[in-house]
């Protein structure tokens, strides 16, 4: 009984609290699931880096990562799979005040969203997209993602996956994203004051988080638990400053992390006010660009 | 609430159904459109794009229809009034958005400009098969809200009429054009801003805290609010409570399912549009909509030539169907005729309705080109005898 207390007492004074939908807890998540520790260093970002949490609203897709929108006490949007990224536009595009963050798993973003993912960067839409990585589609059971490693195990790819993987921070440089990183779960310290970054920069931002999923990928491929997973993600993940994208492949031997995009481009937004400006000259009137 | 005068191109023009189409929608207040080009659709995203830089609107054209239909959801909870536009193929993509745009409850326009399928069909020539589609296309059970005008002075006009139904009753609208209606040029009479009246979002006047997403009075439609107004919703595709929040029993199933499609199903009556034509005096009544209800005129001019008393129900709101009309009819009436561009869809209804009473002859047609009127007329005289 006291046990319970105390533990309720540490619950209640988390700084985190006012940015979760304490009324949803206990939320859906796993023991030892890394999703709920991003959360945690979002939480922790926004809080340091935006004053009006107004002016912030998340959206996410469908799967494990597609409940955190519904956990953020933020305007939030829960949307069909794979399509998280073109609500977003429209909802940044309408309103360019709103500060608008996507976040959503490997299989929604990069596999049935991938499509959406590409022509966003490449337009750059004012967008903060933030991608759990956790080598599954673990809400279905734990099928093969564009992320699964080669010769891991998956129930769609029973005796082990063949298919080459993405490489996420590759993928991102080369379609025009302006800040790219990758982290993993157990990085808080840096995943946190990337994502601070992330948070006040204009343009298609991408953060790509490495998470454990115990429960469907850790144990079929003999990871063993959560917490043996972000000691794997200590012992490989390396931080590579000036690595090229290109080269941050995730291999056996290591994961590279960091910032391996961080640069400035003009916006949709802007792109399209400077284009209509020379066109119409001083009678248009400038579609607003958001902060 | 009257039209904002910067949308509306007020004077009498010479405009084909597509371009009609975006004008009544710049002038119901349409402010953000996501698009994917498509023939027979196209005409009226091309005039959106060179007409909203000059309005303060937003067009994106999208990388699919896919995502055309799920950004405009995006612009709604954004506080604009939004649209999507397309024809067969894309609308077969764009359906699980009418679905969220259905659950969620979210004002929304779909504009279908109709030709031949099914697949790539037959895509510069006419039909009338999705109606079927606008109504079931999503899975689950919902209702939509589905026009069809005849002329392009009423592409301008109903238009408005979806932007605000889509208002009211806060579910997707879909506005289906055919080909015909799409690309042929009439004079439009577009009237001053002052007369046109839109209907503007119902925005909750209660307290961020006081506030429940989904909550609703006997309406059965909640009120809206936009993000960035500080209330912090969630708006999920998933079964969800007042509050919004996901819910998944069989109890808030029944409760959201059902309260969903009532606010359409019992203001069936209120939804009731159609022009009936020749009707006081009709012993047959033809169903018909778009560009059919056109040559189903000359069959009427030759069947009243030879003394057969046929008049037309000619409808503008063909979802929710007009049951209680065709319900009416087929007590005093001795037929139905329902010529369609398709193989067989809205004559499924009428016969439903008139369950058994009169026959209920369909003049079906696979699409590509209009009905000849003699087909019609024959159908006609096919009852007399
Ligand atoms: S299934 Fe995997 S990803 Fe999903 S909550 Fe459990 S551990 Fe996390």
């Amino acid at each position: 009984m006291s046990e319970t207390v105390k533990t309720k007492k540490v619950v209640e004074d988390n700084p985190v609290n006012q940015y979760l939908r304490l009324d949803r807890m206990p939320h859906i998540w796993c023991p030892g699931c890394g999703i709920g520790t991003t959360v945690n260093c979002f939480a922790r970002a926004v809080s340091q880096s935006v004053d009006d949490l107004n002016k912030v609203s998340i959206v996410s897709g469908i799967g494990c990562t597609g409940r955190v929108a519904g956990y953020m006490n933020l305007d939030s949007f829960h949307t069909t799979h794979g399509r998280a990224i073109p609500f977003a536009i429209g909802l940044k595009l309408a309103n360019p005040d709103q500060k608008v963050v996507v976040y959503s798993g490997d299989g929604d973003l990069i596999a049935i969203g991938g499509n959406h993912f590409i022509h966003a960067a490449r337009r750059n839409m004012d967008l903060k997209v933030v991608c759990i990585n956790n080598f599954t589609y673990a809400m279905t059971g734990g099928q093969v993602s564009p992320t699964s490693p080669l010769d891991t195990i998956a129930t769609t790819a029973p005796y082990g996956v063949y298919d080459d993987v993405f490489n996420l921070q590759f993928l991102a440089e080369s379609i025009g994203a302006v800040y790219s990183a990758r982290w993993t779960a157990t990085h808080v310290t840096q995943l946190t004051k990337s994502m601070k970054e992330m948070m006040n920069k204009k343009g298609f931002c991408f953060i790509e988080i490495l998470s454990p999923c115990p429960t469907l990928f850790g144990r079929r491929n003999k990871i063993g638990d959560g917490l043996d997973h972000m000691r794997i993600f200590k012992e490989k993940g390396k931080v590579r400053k000036g690595m090229a994208a290109k080269d941050a492949s995730i291999t056996d031997e290591e994961f590279p992390l960091g910032v391996f995009v961080n640069t400035e481009r003009r916006t949709y937004i802007e792109s399209m006010n400077e284009r209509y400006s020379k066109v119409f000259g001083p009678s248009y009137e400038p579609y607003p660009e958001g902060e | 609430m009257k039209a904002d005068p910067k949308g509306v191109l007020t004077g009498t023009h010479f405009l084909d159904g597509d371009h009609a189409c975006c004008e009544g929608a710049l002038a119901a207040g349409c402010r953000f459109v996501a698009g994917y080009p498509i023939t027979p659709s196209t005409e009226v995203v091309e005039r959106i794009a060179a007409r909203f830089p000059h309005v303060g609107g937003m067009f994106v054209q999208m990388e699919d229809e896919i995502a055309s239909s799920i950004a405009i959801l995006g612009g709604a909870w954004a506080g604009k009034k939004v649209m999507t536009v397309t024809s067969g193929p894309g609308l077969s993509l764009m359906m699980e958005h009418v679905g969220l745009a259905a659950i969620s409850e979210t004002p929304c326009v779909f504009v279908d400009v109709q030709r031949g399928g099914p697949s790539t069909g037959l895509p510069t020539m006419p039909a009338q098969a999705d109606i079927m589609q606008a109504r079931w296309g999503s899975h689950g059970d919902y209702e939509v809200i589905a026009l069809s005008p005849n002329s392009c002075q009423e592409s301008f006009d109903l238009t408005i009429t979806a932007f605000n139904l889509a208002e009211e009753y806060r579910v997707p609208v879909m506005f289906m054009l055919d080909e015909c209606v799409g690309h042929m040029l009439e004079k439009v009479v577009i009237p001053e801003a002052e007369k046109i009246e839109v209907t503007p979002r119902n925005f909750t006047k209660k307290k961020p805290g006081e506030f429940k997403l989904k909550e609703t009075d006997d309406s059965m439609i909640p009120e809206m609010v936009k993000a960035g107004d500080g209330y912090n919703i969630h708006v999920t595709g998933l079964t969800h409570d007042e509050r919004g929040y996901p819910n998944l029993t069989p109890k808030i199933q029944d409760q959201l399912v059902r309260r969903i499609c009532d606010k359409i199903r019992n203001n069936a009556d209120k939804l009731y549009m159609a022009e009936e034509i020749m009707m006081d005096d009709a012993d047959i009544v033809l169903v018909a909509f778009g560009i059919t209800s056109r040559v189903s005129m000359k069959a009427i001019d030759m069947a009243r030539e030879k003394g057969i008393k046929v008049g037309m129900l000619r409808l503008q709101i063909i979802w929710p169907f007009p049951e209680t009309k065709i319900r009416e009819l087929s007590e005093k009436i001795k037929g139905f005729v329902v010529p369609e561009m398709n193989l067989g869809q809205i004559v499924l209804e009428v016969e439903r309705c008139a369950a058994g009473k009169v026959p209920v002859v369909p003049v079906s047609n696979a699409g590509g080109a209009v009905h000849e009127p003699e087909d019609i007329f024959n159908a006609i005289q096919g009852i007399v005898k």
